[in-house]
């Protein structure tokens, strides 16, 4: 059992988790994922490590309500358990000094984006990081991200709070305005990844995306989270969950994704009708 | 040998009409008034063959001795001397091409049923325990030493038997949340029950193991972590678990499995259960396997009991080349199973969303023989067809999980990446032990268990020092 140090909710059907997980917090680094089971009748849900402390032994993930795992877990309370906390798993970002690096997250992207923008500061590159949400109230980790970066902007969808528009809208002026630019990491929902990619491979930019496929085992013995790269089957979680924006099978990654469409519905609506605590925002 | 019945005893099961709308165990064991007919047949003949038939070398002469004498207290004690898992191996082991295939009654009629012998003795043995008999193996003096076991698997599971007995401080790590390697979220809950694995860790918890979960090796500590941290030795039992596929078009469209997350989401997850466990499965009406060993038969008679409505194995070769146990592949014929063999797929062909709907096969004749001594298949031209299928599941083999090589420094490995052992089950590095699938690829409970506790042996030399 794993204990909840902290619940906080971040906007809309956006709450953040800190887990006392020493093994965990001991050996992650930026880019790496956790398996977590709520309980004994749960799935294997993979969600990144936003951040950890390696002296508090503890991890922290944010995560979106989604379906029913995901509502489920955000119904647990600080103080409270989850049965299983598997980590880390994948293999750490490549990050050393690149140069003029830009980082872009997505909605709950964000998070993952963190560390990595973190990271790629202390190394001494110039972080400039495009953060979107889909409107004001479901801003988070502004703050964290000016910190971790030397150049912040932000866009909302429906201009609610800083530039209205989507991240790509964004990348697209940075890059008519920048001579150079050595790297991208853009971690978010698939589209977005995919809308990236194109825009980034006409330029010839190195770009690094964080899949987000569906997984059941997480350590490279089940095939669930397979992607075509390159022409070639890689698992996600062995051989990612980074790679080159520009060699992945983003058609197939989308469908595959929607394996279990049918089956989430099912398994959300009876959860709903059994908690009477359920409420739409 | 004019009086003895030439016929073996046959086991109960459930009818195949029946048993295809559940997940109960399929053969229902022997009573005892059979186990007794059974064993009387064995001619306790002075050069028992099956011992050396067998990759354990059980005395079964001995322990079907026993059973004929009703002392079947004696014969659980005779067979666990070898085998720790009696209640798995007397199940799930090949025994017509092991003990069984040498029996001298096989020469006029039935061979002995070695395999529901050693399986009568084993489920007597589980359902004391149950009811709070339990005797404990006599342990060694405690000598303070501590070994790190990956994987909990058989040889993981056995290796650390013996060395708990020993007297050494015993902790195994395993990735899954659950303890028991394949036979828990590998093979079926009809051919193995969930609850019989259960049984055989708690008996290994009684004696003193610590098992802990969540633990990938290789991630959240690596072996040589281990070995700084206060471990003297390590033995890795981590199987051989990733999925091979054939690299043809489609492969991955959404319904297209490897059997290993078929059945892990069934057994492990109980995907079977859904909605009531949360780890959804596709219940597809036209299914193909791909393969012909154990793993698949065990995924196509998954399949069919979720509710398929027709399942196709698709086979490269004939029955006679199946790698699958026999009995094996006629419950799977009994029960319905399409086979469709010297055929092969080639190409997995989508709907708009992305999801298989159909398979382009190609039939094979046999050749010349190849490496394995089997006749090679040959894609037979023009022979191209299609069936139309919207469940995909590649039981084609496993190879051994990279990450442990790639996070042990100096590690020796062999083809296809198995970690490479000596015959006491010593790798390169010292106080590093190895066996199992990790060291022979996919292969079978009984020398993963067999490996398991020749590496036990070893350990205990090396750490008494005499190696
Ligand atoms: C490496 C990795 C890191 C991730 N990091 C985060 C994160 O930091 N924050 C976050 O909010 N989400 C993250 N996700 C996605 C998260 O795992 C899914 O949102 C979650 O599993 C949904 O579960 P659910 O039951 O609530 O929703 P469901 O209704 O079951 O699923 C909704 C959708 O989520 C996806 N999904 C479902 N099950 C899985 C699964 N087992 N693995 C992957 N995707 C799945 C599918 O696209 C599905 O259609 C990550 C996924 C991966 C693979
Ligand atoms: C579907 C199926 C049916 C089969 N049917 C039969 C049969 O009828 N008869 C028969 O004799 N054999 C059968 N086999 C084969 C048999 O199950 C295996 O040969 C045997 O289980 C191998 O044992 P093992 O201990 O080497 O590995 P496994 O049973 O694979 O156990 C390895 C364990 O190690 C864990 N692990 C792996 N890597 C790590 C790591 N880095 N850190 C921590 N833990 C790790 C895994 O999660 C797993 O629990 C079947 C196999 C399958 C898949
Ligand atoms: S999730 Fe099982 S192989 Fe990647």
């Amino acid at each position: 059992m794993f204990k909840i140090l902290k619940h906080q909710k971040l906007g809309p059907k956006m709450q953040l988790m800190k887990l006392d997980a020493p093994f965990v917090a001991k050996k992650a680094e930026a880019g790496q994922f956790v398996i977590i089971r709520v309980y004994e009748k749960g799935e294997r849900i993979p969600l990144t490590i936003a951040d950890f402390n390696r002296e508090k032994g503890t991890i922290t993930i944010v995560f979106q309500e989604i379906g029913k795992s995901t509502h489920f877990l955000a119904t647990k309370q600080a103080g409270g358990y989850i049965s299983d906390v598997l980590g880390p798993l994948g293999n750490p970002t490549d990050i050393e000094y690149f140069g003029n690096v830009i980082c872009i997250g997505g909605g709950i992207g964000v998070a993952p984006v963190y560390p990595l923008s973190r990271k790629l500061k202390q190394k001494g590159n110039k972080v400039t990081s495009i953060i979107g949400y889909r409107s004001k109230n479901y801003v988070f980790w502004e703050d964290e991200m000016k910190n971790a970066s030397n150049k912040v902007l932000l866009a909302t969808n429906d201009g609610t709070y800083g530039e209205k528009g989507f991240v790509t809208d964004i990348l697209k002026k940075l890059m008519d305005e920048e001579k150079q630019i050595d790297r991208i990491f853009a971690i978010g929902p698939a589209i977005m990844m995919k809308a990236v990619a194109n825009m980034t491979k006409e330029r010839g930019i190195k770009t690094i995306i964080s899949l987000n496929s569906i997984m059941v085992c997480g350590m490279g013995m089940c095939g669930a989270c397979r992607v075509t790269v390159e022409g070639k089957t890689k698992f996600t979680c062995a051989d990612g969950p980074d790679f080159d924006a520009h060699l992945v099978d983003f058609d197939i990654l989308m469908k595959r994704l929607n394996t279990y469409k049918d089956e989430e519905k099912i398994s959300f609506e009876k959860w709903k009708a059994e908690v009477d605590y359920y409420e739409e925002s | 040998m004019k009086n003895l019945n030439k016929k073996q005893v046959p086991m109960q099961e459930q009818s195949a009409k029946e048993r295809k709308n559940n997940f109960n165990e399929v053969p229902l064991g022997y009573s005892k008034k059979e186990a007794l007919l059974e064993s009387s047949r064995c001619l306790q003949c002075p050069t028992h063959p099956c011992i050396e038939g067998c990759p354990v070398h059980i005395n079964i002469p001995n322990f079907i001795k026993a059973i004929k004498e009703d002392n079947v207290q004696l014969a659980i004690d005779i067979i666990h001397e070898s085998d720790s898992l009696p209640a798995v191996t007397g199940r799930v082991c090949p025994q017509e091409d092991q003990c069984q295939a040498v029996c001298i009654m096989g020469k006029a009629g039935d061979p002995i049923a070695i395999g529901r012998l050693e399986r009568y003795a084993a489920d007597w043995d589980l359902q004391n325990r149950k009811e709070g008999k339990i005797k404990l193996p006599a342990k060694g003096k405690l000598n303070n030493k501590n070994v790190a076991i990956v994987g909990s698997g058989p040889s993981g599971l056995a290796c650390a038997g013996d060395l708990v007995k020993k007297g050494y401080n015993v902790t195994v790590f395993e990735g899954f949340h659950k303890t028991g390697g394949v036979l828990i979220y590998g093979i079926p809950e009809f051919r193995l029950p969930k609850s019989i694995v259960q049984e055989e860790i708690n008996m290994l918890n009684k004696l003193g193991i610590k098992i802990t979960t969540d633990v990938l090796i290789g991630r959240t500590m690596t072996i040589p972590s281990l070995l700084k941290d206060g471990f003297s030795a390590v033995f890795i039992g981590a199987g051989a678990g990733l999925p091979s596929f054939m690299h043809i078009p489609g492969e991955n469209l959404a319904g297209v499995y490897s059997a290993n997350e078929f059945l892990t989401r069934v057994n492990l997850m109980k995907a079977y259960k859904f909605p009531q466990y949360d780890t959804p499965i596709k219940i597809a009406k036209r299914v193909a396997v791909i393969g012909g060993g154990n793993v698949a038969m065990d995924s196509a008679r998954t399949a069919l009991r979720l509710g398929a409505e027709h399942v196709s194995l698709i086979y490269r070769r004939s029955r006679k080349e199946m790698p699958a146990r026999n009995e094996e592949i006629l419950h799977a014929e009994e029960e319905g199973i399409d086979f469709r063999l010297l055929t092969n797929p080639i190409r997995y062909i989508g709907n708009e969303k992305g999801f298989v709907k159909s398979v382009e096969c190609i039939k094979m004749q046999l050749g010349e023989k190849d490496k394995s001594g089997r006749r090679r298949p040959v894609p037979i031209d023009d022979s191209k067809f299609t069936l139309d299928m919207d469940q995909i599941i590649v039981a084609i083999g496993t190879t051994p999980n990279p990450i442990i090589p790639r996070t042990t420094a100096g590690l020796k490995t062999g083809r296809h990446g198995v970690i490479w052992a000596d015959e006491d089950g010593a790798t390169n590095i010292k106080g590093i032990f190895a066996g199992g699938d990790i060291v022979t690829g996919a292969a079978t409970v009984i020398t993963a268990m067999g490996a398991g506790r020749l590496a036990a042996a070893s350990i205990n030399k090396y750490l008494k020092g005499n190696i």
